[in-house]
Order: C-alpha cells, then sequence, then structure tokens
C-alpha cells in the first residue's frame, strides 16, 4: 500500500452498494481487471469512468460497499485509478476486499462531513492523517493483525510469503 | 461472563477456551462453499502457487447463479469450475441442484456448531441450522483452499427478541422487511445477531432462514438461530456427519438486545432501492407491477410455493403481470411437483424455472425491462440488481407477491 495518496474528491452518500459500483450482471463474464475498471461505478455516476483521474479519492457517507461479497467491486476502483476510499463506514466484506487487493481505505465521519466534491487532498497513511488546503483530519491505524496483510501487498502476496513461494 | 454463540464458536474453530469482541482470530472453517465464482478462484488459486487443495473435503462447489449457461461466457465460465473441482476432488453440485444457500443445508453440510463460510454475501443462511455462516470474498475462498486457514474478527453480539403471535399470512420477511426499516441497512454492521424468542422457537425452518438470509442486508456478519428438535429432525437423514450444537450462554453479553412484539405487523413491503424502505403493503397499494418473482435463496422452499398456490388456486394472475417462479432446489421443485403446487401455479399463468437464482442478480430468466416494476420475495431490490437500472424492485413475502400478480398492482393481501 502506498504511504501517500493525493488526488481530488468524488463525493457519495450512505449505503453505496455493490450492485451500483459493479453490476451484478458482469460477474461472472468479467475476469480482466482492465474490463472491470470499465464498468466502475456504473449505476452510481455515469460520469465516473470518463473523467475519474489516477489518484483521486471517493469520499462517501455510511456502509460503503453493502451487499455482494463480488471483489470486483473494490478491483474495478482500483483499477480505474482510485487511490482510497474514505466513509463514515464500511460493510464487512467490502473492507475485506480492500485489504486483501491492496485498496487503500480510511474510517472517518468527520472527514467524510466535511471534504467536498472537486477538493484535493492528501492522505498520509503512516501518520493517519487527511489533509487540505485548509483542514485536518486524524484517523486510526488498522489493526496489527491486518497490517502485514497490507504491508504485503495484499492477501495473495501475503499468502505466497508465508508459504514460503516469493 | 458467559460467551455469546460467535465467541464461544470462533473460539473454539480457533482452538481457544474463549474470544472477545474485536479479537482477530485465525480459524478453521468446516465449510467453505464457493458457485459460479470458482472459475475465478481457482485461478487466484494458483497464483498462490500451490498445487493441491489443502483439505478437498472442506470444499463445496454449487453452480447456481447462471444456470443452465446463458451463453458461451457463462458455459465457459462453469466448464472451467466443473474441471478444477474434477481435478481437486472437490464435491460439485452441477445445474441440477438449486441455490447454494439451499443445497448446502439440504445435502447436510451446514450443521449446527459449525461454521461455514462462503464466497457469497448471504452466507449467513447457515445460521438457520445453528451454524456460524458469513461471506468471504473470493481471495479468501482461494487462500482457505491453499492453507484451509482465514482470519476473522470477533463480532459484537446482538440480541432480536420476537414475542406475540403473527397475523394470518404475515411471516418471517415481513418482520426483516420492518426491522430492516427499524434499524436501517447498516443497523447491525459489523454484528452477530442472535434471533431468539417463542415466535422464533415455533416457527418453521423454512421460515426461520429468511431471517439469516436477510440479515447480511442490515449489515450483520452472520445471523444465528439456536438449533432445535425442528432443525434435528430437518437434518435427520441429511446430516454428513454427527455434529454437536454450540449455543450461547445465559450470561453472555450483548451489545443491545431489541424485544418486538411481532401480533400488530401487517405485511410489508421494501420500496426501491434499498431494504430498509420498507412500509406496510397498504401504503404501496395501487403500485402497478409488470413482474412478479417467486424465487431466490431467501424465499422459495415448498412452504413458500405452497402459500403461493393456495393464493393462485383457481384464479389468473393479471394479464399485465409475469410471474415467474423458481424453486429454491431440485428438492423443493420435486416436492411442489407431488403437492400439484407447479401445476397449480402454471395455470394461473406463472412461468417454472429450473432451480437456481434466476434474475435474482439479473444474469438471465427475467431480466427487467427499462421502466418495470417488479415485486419479488427475493432479499435485494438495489438499483439494477435484476439486471436494468432503469426498473424498480419492491420485495415482499410470497404471500404478498402472489397476491399483488393476481391483483396487477401492489397489495396487502388481506385487502383482495
Ligand atoms: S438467489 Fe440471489 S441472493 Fe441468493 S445466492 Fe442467488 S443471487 Fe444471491
Amino acid at each position: 500500500m502506498p504511504e501517500i495518496v493525493k488526488g481530488r474528491v468524488w463525493k457519495y452518500g450512505d449505503n453505496i452498494n455493490t450492485d451500483v459500483i459493479f453490476p451484478g450482471k458482469y460477474t461472472y463474464t468479467i475476469n480482466d481487471p482492465k474490463e472491470m475498471a470499465k464498468h466502475a461505478m456504473e449505476d452510481a455516476d455515469s460520469e465516473f469512468v470518463q473523467k475519474v483521474k489516477p489518484g483521486d479519492i471517493i469520499v462517501a457517507g455510511k456502509n460503503f460497499g453493502c451487499g455482494s461479497s463480488r471483489e470486483q467491486a473494490a478491483i474495478c476502483l482500483k483499477e480505474a485509478g482510485v487511490g482510497a476510499i474514505v466513509a463514515k463506514s464500511f460493510s464487512r466484506i467490502y473492507f475485506r476486499n480492500c485489504i486483501n487487493i491492496g485498496l487503500p481505505m480510511v474510517t472517518s465521519t468527520e472527514a467524510s462531513d466535511h471534504l467536498k466534491p472537486g477538493d484535493t487532498v492528501t492522505i498520509d497513511f503512516k501518520k493517519g492523517k487527511i489533509t487540505t488546503p485548509t483542514d485536518t483530519f486524524d484517523f486510526p491505524p488498522l489493526p496489527e493483525a491486518i497490517l502485514g496483510i497490507v504491508d504485503a501487498g495484499g492477501l495473495i502476496p501475503y499468502t505466497r510469503n508465508r508459504l514460503g513461494k516469493a | 461472563m458467559g460467551l455469546t454463540f460467535a465467541e464461544k464458536l470462533l473460539a473454539l474453530k480457533a482452538g481457544k477456551s474463549k474470544t472477545v469482541p474485536g479479537e482477530i482470530v485465525e480459524v478453521t472453517p468446516d465449510v467453505c462453499m464457493t458457485h459460479d465464482n470458482t472459475a475465478y478462484i481457482a485461478q487466484t488459486f494458483k497464483k498462490i502457487g500451490v498445487e493441491k487443495v489443502r483439505d478437498p473435503s472442506i470444499h463445496v462447489v454449487t453452480l447456481d447463479h447462471c444456470v443452465p449457461a446463458a451463453n458461451e461466457k457463462f458455459a465457459n465460465n462453469h466448464r472451467e469450475a466443473r474441471a478444477f473441482a474434477a481435478e481437486q476432488g472437490i464435491t460439485l453440485y452441477d445445474i441440477d441442484m438449486g441455490i447454494c444457500h439451499q443445497v448446502l443445508p439440504e445435502m447436510g453440510w451446514a450443521l449446527p456448531g459449525t461454521l461455514v463460510v462462503g464466497a457469497d454475501s448471504h452466507s449467513t443462511t447457515y445460521g438457520a441450522y445453528g451454524a456460524f455462516g458469513t461471506g468471504i470474498t473470493r481471495s479468501e475462498a482461494a487462500v482457505i483452499m491453499a492453507t484451509g486457514k482465514i482470519w476473522l474478527r470477533v463480532p459484537e453480539s446482538m440480541q432480536i427478541y420476537l414475542k406475540g403471535r403473527f397475523q394470518a399470512g404475515v411471516t418471517s420477511k415481513d418482520f426483516m422487511l420492518h426491522l430492516a426499516r427499524e434499524i436501517g441497512v447498516d443497523g447491525a454492521l459489523y454484528r452477530s445477531i442472535e434471533f431468539c424468542g417463542p415466535v422464533v422457537d415455533e416457527m418453521s425452518l423454512a421460515s426461520r432462514v429468511v431471517m439469516p438470509n436477510l440479515a447480511v442486508e442490515i449489515g450483520a456478519k452472520n445471523g444465528y438461530i439456536r438449533a432445535d428438535h425442528i432443525t434435528d429432525t430437518w437434518l435427520k437423514g441429511r446430516a454428513r456427519k454427527d455434529y454437536t450444537k454450540v449455543e450461547p450462554e445465559p450470561d453472555a453479553r450483548y451489545t443491545e438486545t431489541l424485544t418486538f412484539d411481532v401480533s400488530e405487523l401487517p405485511p410489508m413491503v421494501s420500496g426501491p432501492h434499498n431494504v430498509d424502505a420498507a412500509k406496510p403493503a397498504r401504503e404501496f397499494a395501487g403500485k402497478k407491477i409488470q413482474q412478479a418473482f417467486l424465487g431466490s435463496c431467501c424465499n422459495n422452499r415448498l412452504e413458500d410455493i405452497a402459500v403461493a398456490a393456495q393464493v393462485l388456486k383457481g384464479k389468473r394472475i393479471h394479464p399485465g403481470v409475469r410471474m415467474i417462479c423458481i424453486p429454491a432446489s431440485r428438492e423443493t421443485l420435486l416436492a411442489a411437483l407431488k403437492e400439484g403446487y407447479v401445476q397449480t401455479l402454471i395455470e394461473a399463468g406463472a412461468v417454472f424455472l429450473n432451480p437456481g437464482c434466476g434474475p435474482c442478480m439479473g444474469n438471465h430468466e427475467g431480466v427487467l425491462a427499462d421502466g418495470d416494476v417488479c415485486i419479488s420475495a427475493s432479499n435485494r431490490n438495489f438499483l439494477g440488481r435484476m439486471g436494468n437500472p432503469k426498473a424498480e424492485i419492491y420485495l415482499a413475502s410470497p404471500r404478498t407477491v402472489a397476491a399483488s400478480a393476481i391483483a396487477g398492482e401492489i397489495v396487502d393481501f388481506r385487502d383482495i
């Protein structure tokens, strides 16, 4: 995972579900991450794919990623260039998907309330800080037990290391 | 202080005497289910660099999400899953068997006191049989294939206590939609829910299943119902091995206990596009529908089809409505045939399709047209869920679905 992410804010509301992030009808026929990226946020925001730039940050309300377990809902955003997701809370499977595929995420109610669409934001994961030209928001680090996975770059490389396959 | 079901079961599976909420444990699941996503998971498994699945006996593959294959892409996806299961010696239930969350219990995999993980969010369903059922990700299923293990965070637990008596025709589905409205789609976020109380004790297994199934729609990690004589009777002749029940201790600590008296609960309908957009069916009365879907892992077991048949017997569905009925499993279909329900429904104008997920997640068999309104016995009404973001999905019980199919619009079944 990168130590610092800098990008523009895309702002969404509460309960952004996996069907609007990556429609179910594609889940068994699209296996290529580049293809997945073409459908990112398809039913949530039709402009997203055209306009997203590398490093951009999704800022959402509570329960981001609720619904399906589909990994593509995290992969498609990462492949589309999203640098991080900031939300008030994440659905549990989505949280795991982010950790597993190495898509940085931050839980912060304050930042979610204050950040505005188009703001340029820097997230420093080591320091646990989100900064804008006018504000700073602190966030707690991930639990120790999970950091190992994040540091390895995701669950698959982590498992390879553990099994001595690296 | 005693342990909740989740604390006790995860301690058992981690080889510890106890666990506390927030603790992260490494556990060995008893069963790991994958479905049409198996081909993708197999590819991920190969990336780990392990040749053989560590313990093939804990893995089960059910092909159900788009069966029979809708086109060559789905067909190739199934082909890859079959080849992988055969190569690794993993049990595979092919397209004839039904939806994973019904097939696993029927075939005796989901047992009291077991940890059943599935690469599918509705794996919470197994909690209806006294198991700890929870959804995992595709990568995690691949890692379990390689190592036999997964990390889980021990959840906080809450109790949902049901008392009183349902009005005639009102069911656990109506209650769950009501619960979603009361606490919101993140109302149980990250929690383990224990459903209990006299109403749950008296419920049939088919009615119980709806509660842990929908638990994930309010954010829960798992939903649990104590296995009792009803569970034991149902599992007789099905269980693949002996089981030992795991139950919460009497002095267990819950973050919250919510008590509901269900006596006044009316039939509920959940409007687009969230499960918590629920209101009494009467408040949606008059909303024209074009499709009625009786299916999914949430609500289409024999009991549900029987209710629909009872409502539709001797009647015709509205000419403006297409009604699709998909039994949850082959076993359900066979029983429905035997009881004559299939005939009744077809005579009433319903279309019967083979067991599987059908249009529930928009792959095939009844995808909605632009502007369509569908009333569905399934569990999710997200925008685009049934394949078209220009359509609307309303969730309801099988009785409300059948009554609305006759009326051509959403109704409170007590009004027809
Ligand atoms: S019936 Fe629907 S909710 Fe159930 S497993 Fe299939 S797609 Fe998922």
